[in-house]
């Protein structure tokens, strides 16, 4: 069977015990979405304030296992500054990563994931993967609210 | 009272699931809390039931449907000896005992609770006997008392004349599914009599692990699930004492539960077949029936003797090789605690504890486990859980200590 070693790599620890952008952020003027993986109570809140198109600040709230809390982590440090066009592009190419079947057809997106590339191992794992995606899924609703996804 | 006499490791060579190996360990099955594993003597009377007398039951004339009949109706007649009912006719067979949950609250509940009627559940209770009262409560205004828990995890029945007072039920469970505790059925059943209120016990738990009598509780109505005793899935009871069930309207409508069916309306019929609409689960009715058959042949007195056994043991052990590391909750005292130990490892999340112990093939269930209130009592979003079922001994508690310490090793704590 594949090894934890791919599923619990070192930056995923790290982010893990020192998760990012924890915190919160008025709600207004920022948006905040809330989303939960009641397999294993995963719990996420994102809140997101956006400046015009860019994604000016993310925090991340709630409780959870590693690979959550880890991917949140990671996602706010890849989506913050960044413009929305770029975050779901980000968000696409992650979903790319996790095997997940988006009803788009195109290539994926030609995104630089950094960090995020160490939950690759998450795939090896299938039951570990909406752990992973929680995150995303929660952060695309806050887009949504936002009224840009 | 010993286990002498009976060859635990005999037991578990009936369980073919427990021979397999993963990746060339073998399966260290902790998760009958959830489901239990099913020995050949149940596959083979299912196998053997369709290769050989399949048919219609409770309806055709020809000798192979009276066969299959016989098959149904005799498993019914093994359940209630096996819970010590008065008349086969009281157990009714639904899909599992969360449909039995629902068939009460719905029936039951329906025709007997106005607005502002109080029903008296627990902080212990699984969803499946919150959900359908909170959707009664949604429909007919009816009030939802609950009975607290001690600091160990029993239920706190200090206040129980006073939540009792002018209630009109009492559901709650015999044995919870998180902390193990094993509650003082017969005592809270006299005591909501003593009140005029009707008793429902979630047996789930209970009945696969102990010797049953729903007489000797004084209960009105009781639920269980076969997937839980060894039986197959798909299958669960309610039993219901005689006068209720003829006095409670229908659950589902359609053919069977009918006597007779015009333009302008219906009929029921008698019981049980009143609550029973629709094609039963038939082959595994006959499945539950030798369930029964094996887990009385090995006695449930011994059963219970057995995990307690091995409870008192797992406490010992992670104890001592864990002690302030690992949280395990619910009552340490085993005459009130079944083989379910839900517990904290270190500051390591339930789901990572899983993960860990996978790679061992210790097999436990990480999450909320359907009793959401509970948890947020016990401050924690999820536990990791371990379950002792007959077919498990001292080995799989050694091999769940011993894996606990590859988390550890993980994530540096």
């Amino acid at each position: 069977m594949p090894g934890l070693e791919d599923l619990y790599r070192e930056i995923i620890l790290d982010h893990y015990k020192s998760p990012r952008n924890r915190g919160e952020l008025a709600t207004p003027p920022a948006v905040s979405a809330q989303g939960h993986n009641p397999l294993c109570g995963d719990e996420i809140t994102v809140y997101v304030q956006l400046d015009g198109d860019t994604v000016s600040d993310i925090k991340v709230g709630g409780s959870g296992c590693s690979i959550s809390q880890s991917s949140a982590s990671m996602m706010s440090q890849a989506v913050k500054g960044k413009s929305v066009d770029d975050v779901k592009a980000i968000v696409r190419r992650f979903k790319g990563m996790m095997s997940i079947d988006t009803e788009d057809d195109s290539p994926l997106p030609d995104v630089k994931l950094g960090d995020l590339e160490a939950l690759q191992g998450v795939v090896k794992f299938p039951v570990r993967i909406k752990c992973a995606t929680l995150a995303w899924n929660t952060l695309t609703e806050a887009l949504t609210e936002a009224g840009r996804s | 009272m010993s286990t002498a006499g009976v060859d635990w490791k005999a037991v578990q060579a009936d369980f073919p699931v427990l021979q397999r190996t993963i990746d060339d360990q073998r399966i260290v099955y902790l998760d009958s809390a959830n489901t239990s594993q099913k020995p050949n003597a149940v596959i083979d009377a299912m196998a053997d039931f369709m290769r050989t007398s399949y048919a219609p039951i409770n309806r055709s004339a020809y000798r192979l449907a009276a066969e299959a009949t016989d098959a149904f109706e005799g498993a019914r007649t093994k359940v209630q000896r096996f819970i010590n009912a008065r008349k086969p006719h009281e157990v009714v067979f639904t899909k599992n005992a969360t449909e039995s949950l629902n068939l009460i609250v719905d029936t039951w509940g329906e025709a007997n609770l106005r607005a502002g009627d109080a029903v008296v559940l627990t902080h212990m209770e699984h969803h499946a006997n919150i959900v359908p009262w909170h959707m009664l409560a949604a429909r007919k205004g009816i009030e939802i008392r609950w009975i607290p828990l001690t600091a160990d995890g029993q239920l706190d029945l200090t206040d129980l004349d006073r939540l009792l007072d002018g209630a009109k039920a009492v559901s709650f469970t015999a044995m919870s599914n998180v902390l193990g505790t094993i509650t003082p059925v017969a005592q809270i059943c006299a005591a909501a009599h003593a009140a005029g209120a009707t008793t429902i016990v979630d047996a789930c738990q209970y009945v696969p692990h102990n010797v049953t009598d729903v007489q000797a509780w004084g209960a009105d109505f009781t639920t269980f699930s076969s997937h839980k005793m060894c039986g197959p899935s798909g299958i669960g009871v309610v039993w219901g004492r005689e006068e209720l069930l003829d006095a409670m309207p229908p659950f589902l409508g359609g053919g069977n539960m009918i006597s007779d069916v015009r333009l302008d309306g219906f009929s029921c019929a008698e019981l049980p077949a009143k609550f029973e609409a629709g094609t039963p689960p038939i082959v595994e009715a006959v499945g539950l029936g030798a369930a029964v058959d094996y887990l009385s042949a090995i006695g449930m007195a011994k059963v219970r003797q057995h995990e307690m056994a091995l409870t008192d043991y797992a406490l010992r052990t992670l104890d001592a090789r864990y002690g302030d590391d690992i949280t395990i909750h619910g009552p340490r005292n085993i005459e009130v605690r079944g083989a379910v130990l839900s517990f904290a490892f270190r500051d390591i999340h339930p789901h990572d504890v899983s993960q860990v112990l996978d790679q061992k093939n210790v097999c436990v269930r990480a999450g909320h486990h359907c009793a959401k209130p509970l948890m947020r009592l016990l401050g924690v979003n999820a536990t990791a859980r371990a379950s002792f079922y007959l077919y498990n001994d001292e080995s799989d508690a050694d091999a769940l200590a011993n894996a606990l310490d590859g988390a550890s090793d993980i994530f540096g704590l």
